[in-house]
């Protein structure tokens, strides 16, 4: 019986990627010491620009507010050292695009303590007081996507939350950020979700964990106090089990349906990150200023899971860890599946930036590609039923308007569809530039 | 660390990628049909060689022709020609000529798959195009069944092998009709046993049901291949032709004989699975097998040819772009 429930956990379709996760799962999380140059992008989550609140010349404590939100839709920056703000300007991203950053320039002798290390009194907040605290923590979705966490809070009046829904699936290959955290801070996770599932009035915590990391889900059991509402579910382990319509799938087996959000399913999903980082903001004042980070890859020397303080550049991190191979060809921010590449080492560790991955000539050799034949795979791999192989063709020929109406914009960018197709069709990037089209020409009508 | 930065890409992820390509792919089904191949050698002779040579060489030669004139590239290198050609000269007797059997080659290539746009686009599946030219072309040496090579040497190659272009074939072959042909005019039923080891007349490549089989399991564990489509079509033939049989026994063939005989376990397995002329949606292959199912047994039962895996395959070919436009799967949370 126990076997048939665990067997209908289950989304259907995905991909079965090569976890390589041994470099790092069992290596302790280790903090990254300060630099000596810091760089905060004000649009580091999805939304609008934090606005500054500092100018330069200004002395900044480590913890300090520098950038209020720019809106709802948009967070608080804090600075991740004490300091000096040097300047105020545009600066390259991992995009190659400029966007404006608060620089810091970290002051050497300072003990680099935090500016008030009290917790807050969450007991005795509002769901609208709870709310803004997130918001001007500035705390987001750590799994990368970097969504403020305080804007999925807000649910609007006669929805109710059921379950809070905490990911632990870390579907992504090479990464094991997530994973260290369950093991090494379960209490802190455990009492994150008690504060957020006790504010939203949820009935139950659900922890959703892949079956390759059976000590996290261990650990999570053994920690969990008698009276809280918490289960801990394991998951199987398929791509991408992380993205939030195929766990809530997996563990209520409820389809959200397209163009709604998990609320519409009574469902909040948070990333474990997410959780922690709310639960150094409440229990110990500690603003979203630093984030977990895998270091792996064929390309880097030292695999390592660490504490970066936001802000610090890719560059020195990978100094920490002994560089880079030679063979090194490219770094990808994120994961393999979904992450972003970076044209330079000089940009900064962002909040949503789970890994820093080396790969070498193996994996960026461009294989020869074939026409495509039809053969089905990528439906047979996309989470979404969605036709991927028309995506490509469409895309290829601009008839942008075709795909959306075979519905693109249903589209995660999982992945699974290049992963999957045997004639090396980049399917997944032709669908970006369908979609990037599809939006410009929203923003701009002719 | 080093001074320099190395010159970073930037491709876009996926980085990872599953490893199997339509190359491999293709190859495989080549491995697939390898036994059978074999078995069609060791039943026929030299001749069996010479007539899937020629396939072969028709087929990849008028590939190679147009990825130069046509600048496609080396898409002689996706082995794909050299699989049409085989596949084709499975589907052709034994004592074909093999001028034909080169033509047929040229024209499965040329006709089948380059004027569509080469590979992936081809409506209809290169071989059976080729053998449904040489069928409506050469209907004589086309339906002329070579015995088997029995105690004969292997190196013997029946006169109508080398036949010259365009010259009155010598018959001097003992020919007789196949297990269908007995079938369908005469209600003669051939021994099961023979069907499905290999010891009948029929083309070079649908007598050993068998060694068919296998290959397809072979390429279903190598997930090559749609289960799909040859099971819904065996199921729909054992189905009608069973329905029929409890008819009338004696005019109406039993299943497992409209199974193993003539060319249906090729055409289902290896032809009717070609994934560029078969639907892509799960539902549309199920409906695909089906509509092929049931015109085999149409044809054969009812037509005036003996045997009509070929056209029941085509004809759904045809249908294919119409049964993906309707059966498009059901998106996530629509």
């Amino acid at each position: 019986m126990n076997t048939l429930r665990l067997l209908r956990r289950n989304f259907d379709h995905g991909v079965h990627p090569a976890h390589h996760k041994k470099q790092t799962e069992d290596l302790a999380i280790q903090r990254v010491p300060f630099v000596s140059d810091y760089v905060m992008p004000l649009g580091q989550h999805i939304g609008v620009p934090s606005q500054p609140v500092v100018e330069v010349g200004e002395r900044v404590n480590r913890g300090q507010l520098i950038a209020k939100p720019g809106g709802f839709v948009s967070t608080a920056l804090h600075s991740p050292v004490t300091g000096t703000i040097s300047e105020i300007g545009d600066v390259r991203g991992a995009d190659g695009v400029f966007a404006p950053a608060i620089q810091i320039a970290a002051d050497p002798y300072a003990t680099q303590q935090l500016e008030s290390s009290a917790g807050v009194d969450w007991q005795s907040l509002s769901l609208e007081d709870f709310i803004g605290a997130v918001q001007m923590a500035g705390i987001v979705g750590m799994g990368g996507a970097a969504f403020p966490s305080h804007v999925k809070f807000s649910v609007p009046d006669g929805v109710k939350i059921r379950h809070l829904l905490i990911n632990g699936s870390e579907c992504e290959p090479y990464l094991t950020n997530d994973h260290r955290l369950m093991v090494e801070r379960p209490e802190d996770l455990l009492l994150g979700a008690e504060i957020v599932r006790q504010k939203l009035g949820a009935e139950e915590t659900i922890i959703g964990v892949e079956m390759n990391k059976p000590d996290a889900i261990e650990i999570l059991r053994r920690h969990i106090q008698p009276d809280q509402p918490v289960r801990i579910v394991p998951l199987k382990v398929k791509y991408p089990q992380g993205a939030e319509k195929m766990i809530i799938k997996a563990v209520f087996d409820k389809e959200v349906p397209a163009g709604q959000l998990p609320r519409d399913v009574e469902v909040n999903v948070n990333n474990v990150g997410t959780i922690v980082a709310i639960a150094d903001y409440f229990l110990r004042g500690l603003p979203s200023i630093e984030r977990i980070v895998t270091v792996s890859g064929p390309g880097a020397d030292y695999p390592a899971n660490l504490i970066v303080p936001l802000g610090t550049p890719v560059r020195e991190v990978l100094r920490f860890c002994g560089g880079l191979k030679d063979e090194t060809r490219e770094v990808i921010l994120g994961g393999p599946m979904m992450g972003r590449p970076t044209a330079s080492l000089d940009v900064p560790v962002l909040k949503g930036t789970s890994g820093i991955l080396a790969f070498t000539e193996v994996e960026t050799a461009r294989p020869k590609e074939y026409p495509c034949i039809r053969c089905a795979r990528c439906l047979e791999a996309c989470p979404y039923f969605l036709n991927p192989s028309r995506f490509a063709r469409l895309s290829r020929a601009r008839m942008y308007d075709e795909m959306e109406q075979y519905s693109v914009m249903d589209c995660v960018e999982c992945g699974c569809c290049t992963f999957a197709c045997p004639s090396n069709i980049p399917i997944v990037q032709l669908i970006r530039t369908g979609k990037d089209a599809l939006r410009a020409s929203k923003e701009n009508p002719e | 660390m080093k001074q320099k930065d190395p010159d970073l890409l930037l491709l876009h992820a996926p980085l990872l990628h599953q490893g199997m390509t339509t190359p491999s792919a293709m190859r495989d089904v080549l491995y697939a049909l390898m036994p059978v191949t074999v078995a069609a050698l060791w039943f026929f002779g030299l001749g069996a060689l010479l007539v899937l040579g020629a396939c072969i060489a028709g087929a990849v030669l008028t590939e190679w022709f147009f990825s130069i004139s046509e600048k496609r590239g080396e898409s002689l290198l996706d082995a794909s020609a050299i699989l049409t050609g085989l596949l084709l000269g499975l589907t052709l007797p034994p004592g074909l000529p093999i001028w034909m059997a080169f033509l047929g080659g040229v024209v499965a290539i040329g006709l089948g798959k380059v004027i569509w746009g080469g590979l992936g686009h081809n409506l209809f599946n290169p071989a059976l195009l080729g053998r449904a030219f040489l069928l409506a072309t050469f209907p004589i040496p086309m339906t002329t069944w070579t015995s088997l090579r029995g105690s004969e040497s292997f190196f013997h190659v029946s006169a109508s092998n080398l036949a010259l272009p365009f010259m009155q074939t010598k018959v001097d072959i003992v020919s007789s009709a196949s297990p269908l042909g007995l079938m369908k005019f005469e209600q003669e039923v051939t021994p099961l046993t023979n069907l499905m080891f290999g010891n009948t007349l029929g083309s070079l490549g649908e007598t050993s049901g068998v060694l068919l089989l296998l290959g397809g399991i072979y390429l279903w564990i190598r997930r090559d291949l749609d289960w799909r489509i040859p099971v819904s079509i065996l199921l729909t033939v054992v189905m009608f032709s069973g329905g029929l049989t409890l008819v009338d026994a004696v005019r109406f063939p039993s299943p497992l004989f409209s199974i193993f005989s003539g060319g249906l376990l090729l055409g289902a397995i290896y032809m009717a699975t070609d994934p560029v002329t078969s639907p892509l949606t799960p539902r549309g292959t199920w409906i695909f097998g089906i509509g092929v199912g049931v015109l085999v047994v149409l044809i054969r039962v009812f037509g005036g040819l003996p045997e009509g895996v070929m056209y029941a395959i085509l004809l759904m070919n045809a249908a294919t772009p119409l049964i993906d436009r309707y059966t498009q799967p059901r998106i996530f949370g629509r």
